[in-house]
């Protein structure tokens, strides 16, 4: 700076000048290159799965259980995705009301030292590992009533929860108050406000947090290790028997060794990105607005 | 941005008195307090659920810890469960110190590649992509995200370990051959191992920290940056002078944030790892396991005296330091966001 008394200020400056621009360019050409390895790696992950999977994924994939044997070719997974359909359902029957419902408390009724505590331990909730999720069903459902789609549904439905809540409560603090204030003074009462006022107002993003929180529960493997075991000898409906996932199915077949398995487990792997991918886009489309990552 | 409660109540308790036949058929008031209890007991479930995941991992961990002695897992770091009996209470069979360095180690790659390429991601998006591709580009890295994790694992094993070969190969007789660091980057390579781990780790939870990073550089003031741009700053001395110094701790927070899903990340680093559980293997090239992998790995064939309430013993402390991990990245997030 001292040097702009000598001479010429833009004769001394230009070197420096030079030199902070090219210094910018490289460094922000370092960031740019961050995000293309980080798009890049996507891209490699979803077109190696794609190229793996087509070659394995035929209409009997869809529709029949896999043979006994891991090295034989043919079969497929229909009962692990009937299972993921079954048993996610059943999560989502269960964490999306009562996330919405934690959600509606926070928002609308909680105050105070107490909501704050809910909705800290909410998000430290999402942290938990997922592996630990399952272990805790394993020790309150599964040493009384054996392993059993229930019981995975249970460790999903706690995957699911606080992420609905996450979401749910956003949304909902965007209704503004001036509506919650007009159906109050028309004489409704608060569960009517909530429920016909503050509910369908955040709706779009409320179904956009509870769709990501389903796409989240469909890729889940580790909990359902622990609950749901995993079932290949014929296709189970009821939840109260064990049953199999797609998540599990791939990770069974992928460690196998077998060609044949591993087949099955990249056709397996393209199903479910398919589902998770269609899922989060939609959600994505539906609310604009909404933070989609699980952070 | 507190909630109307209090506002809404006093207008609530008016609007009764302006319509009292509300009050006379009484089940308004009724159902409105059924659901206001119904809620407030789905928001409590957290709190039961957090509580209740603590003293059920000690009650089924209870067996092993009064058999062994509480202390006695995290100072043994060899896990044999083939030679736990019923009579014999030492040696502990189930050290499990070896997981625990697992799961720090490959964190702490996963941290090492993760956090440099998701703050940069995030500047990119919020500072330097032009507006109309910064959607597109945000949406691009969350999809990272929701790849699923058994997914990842698989594709590791297939596509990353055979591309990383090479270069490992280079590493361990270059590097694995100098004196007193070499130990770390010993070989023979066999594809799964920590580091191996640690990559996957760090794809999976790049979109994690990108994320918070974007709303934290996001938060930043904007008369801040334009004022540096004004006075004749290049676009990288208005991230060095106007964002980053504001978003130091929210950078902090987000790196915790993804470490705490790194520590708990399961399918995909069982698969990658190797779970080797006999001891601590000092290569960043060799096979380990961590505190999660051996969980996925054994729970369902634990078979051996005390075998199940030990792995119940792993999943107590990867609960008690995913709570610790978490509790303060949360902490350090909401000062950071808010400013």
């Amino acid at each position: 700076m001292t040097q702009l008394a000598v001479g010429t200020p833009g004769f001394r400056n230009r070197p420096a000048l030079r030199r902070r621009r090219a210094k910018s360019a490289v460094l922000v050409g370092l960031l740019i290159a961050a995000v293309v390895v980080a798009v890049g790696v996507l891209a490699w992950v979803l077109i190696y799965v794609a190229i793996q999977g087509l070659g394995a994924l035929n209409l009997g994939f869809l529709t029949q259980t896999p043979p006994g044997n891991p090295a034989a070719a043919g079969g497929g997974f229909y009962n692990g995705i009937v299972g993921s359909l079954i048993i996610v359902g059943i999560a989502a029957l269960i964490g999306i009301p009562l996330g919405i419902g934690a959600a509606i408390y926070l928002v609308e009724y909680g105050r105070g030292r107490l909501a704050d505590t809910i909705r800290f331990f909410n998000d430290v909730l999402i942290g938990i590992p997922t592996i630990v999720t399952g272990a805790f069903i394993y020790a309150i459902w599964v040493t009384r009533f054996g392993f059993s789609g229930f019981a995975g549904s249970l460790a999903l439905a706690i995957v699911m929860l606080p992420l609905v809540t996450r979401t749910t409560e956003e949304m909902l603090r965007l209704v503004p108050n001036e509506l919650r204030e007009g159906s109050l003074a028309l004489g409704a009462t608060r569960s009517q406000t909530v429920m016909r006022v503050s509910i369908p107002t955040a709706l779009p993003g409320i179904i956009t947090g509870a769709m990501l929180a389903v796409a989240r529960a469909m890729g889940e493997t580790a909990p359902l290790l622990l609950t749901a075991l995993g079932n290949d000898l014929f296709t189970e409906y009821n939840p109260a028997k064990r049953m199999s996932t797609l998540s599990l199915q791939i990770f069974d077949n992928a460690v196998t060794g077998f060609q044949e398995g591993q087949g099955r487990a990249w056709a397996g792997a393209l199903t479910l990105i398919a589902i998770v991918l269609i899922f989060t886009i939609v959600a994505r489309l539906f609310g604009r607005r909404v933070r989609t990552s699980n952070a | 941005m507190p909630p109307p409660a209090g506002v809404g109540g006093g207008i609530a308790a008016s609007s009764v008195r302006v319509a009292p036949t509300l009050l006379k058929r009484g089940r308004p008031r009724i159902a409105d307090r059924i659901f206001g209890t119904g809620v407030s007991i789905t928001g409590g479930i957290v709190l039961v659920v957090i509580a209740a995941m603590i003293v059920f991992l000690v009650l089924e961990g209870l067996p092993a810890m009064q058999h062994y002695g509480f202390f006695s897992f995290i100072t043994g770091s060899r896990w044999t469960p083939s030679t736990a009996f019923p009579n014999v209470s030492h040696p502990n069979p189930y050290g499990i110190l070896q997981f625990i360095y697992g799961t720090m180690l490959t964190s702490i790659i996963g941290m090492i590649i993760a956090v440099p390429l998701a703050v940069g991601a995030a500047l990119v998006i919020t500072e330097v992509a032009p507006p109309r591709i910064k959607g597109p580009l945000s949406g691009l890295v969350d999809l990272l995200a929701a790849v699923p994790s058994v997914v990842y694992g698989f594709w590791g094993i297939f596509a990353l370990i055979p591309a990383i070969k090479p270069v490992v190969d280079f590493l361990t007789t270059t590097l694995g051959t100098v004196p007193v660091i070499g130990v770390a980057f010993q070989g023979p390579f066999f594809g799964v191992s920590y580091f191996s781990a640690g990559l996957v780790l760090a794809i999976m939870v790049l979109p994690i920290i990108a994320a918070v990073c974007r709303e934290v550089f996001r938060s930043t003031p904007r008369n801040e940056k334009e004022a540096a741009l004004a006075l004749g700053a290049t676009r990288w001395e208005m991230i060095r002078i106007a964002v980053l110094p504001r978003a130091r701790s929210g950078i902090v927070g987000a790196s915790l944030l993804g470490l705490g899903r790194a520590l708990g990340e399961t399918i995909a680093v069982t698969m990658v790892i190797g779970n080797a559980v006999l001891h601590i293997n000092g290569s960043i090239f060799s096979q380990g396991a961590t505190m999660s992998s051996v969980i996925a790995n054994e729970f369902t064939e634990a078979t051996e005296p005390f075998h199940l309430s030990a792995l119940f013993v792993v999943g107590f402390w990867l609960l008690i330091v995913a709570l610790i991990v978490n509790v303060i990245a949360r902490l350090v997030v909401r000062r950071g966001v808010a400013l």
